[in-house]
């Protein structure tokens, strides 16, 4: 089961938590479980941060459905960048190319 | 008073032998990262309420941005809002800014769950 943004990237992979929490597997699944949590929160308060400068202009007494939907597509559009990058980078270190050549787009 | 950070000893609770309750390790772990996270949230809030509402620091704010709740007897407690006093910044924008923030947060998260939601069942 994967989170967050990336769909493969295996460099990007968190470690295992198998040497973390010794032996005892609630501690282990309780590791887990806190870790994918907190990844999750990770990227909503720095995608927070990134769409508000895009959709917030002067905040009013509430949020309006044009800047409700600016949020969404601003986070549908950073999903899609991430996964984008992540891909790409693992086909351009796939490639036979040196990696900083390939970068020179 | 809680401890901060991950090093903490946890061992101390045990009452005289070596085993750990990981029980208790598991909610106090849950504690600090709950408390991580406000104020992830709060340091992240105040810097982009303080580039909406805040101008050029300093004296340069007009009257009506200003907002001094009670403070005329100089009491500190006479305050109608319950808001502290002689804060030189504009309240009412912050305090809309503050809740845009939040619902801004909200509406994240939720788009960032259907997303990854949609994400599993496509796989």
């Amino acid at each position: 089961e994967r989170s967050g943004a990336g769909r493969g990237g295996s460099a990007m992979d968190a470690p295992s938590a198998a040497g973390l929490g010794g032996a005892d597997p609630q501690l282990q699944r309780f590791i887990e479980v806190e870790t994918q949590k907190q990844r999750f929160q990770q990227l909503v308060h720095q995608m927070t941060e990134l769409c508000w400068e895009k959709c917030m202009d002067k905040p009013g007494p509430k949020l309006d459905s044009r800047a409700e939907t600016c949020f969404v597509n601003c986070v549908e559009r950073f999903i899609d960048t991430s996964q984008f990058i992540l891909n790409r980078l693992e086909q351009t270190q796939k490639s036979k190319s040196a990696f900083s050549e390939s970068l020179s787009d | 008073g809680m401890e901060s950070g991950f090093g903490s000893d946890f061992g101390s609770g045990g009452g005289g032998g070596g085993k750990l309750d990981p029980g208790l390790i598991m909610e106090q772990v849950k504690v600090q990262i709950a408390v991580a996270n406000a104020q992830e949230l709060l340091q992240r809030m105040t810097d982009k309420c303080f580039r909406k509402c805040i101008g050029k620091p300093g004296g340069a704010l007009d009257n009506s941005e200003q907002v001094r709740t009670g403070g005329r007897s100089g009491d500190p407690r006479a305050s109608s809002s319950g808001l502290p006093l002689r804060l030189c910044v504009p309240q009412k924008c912050i305090a809309m800014c503050m809740d845009r923030y939040m619902d801004s947060w909200n509406t994240v998260s939720r788009a960032y769950n259907s997303r990854l939601q949609r994400e599993r069942a496509n796989m």
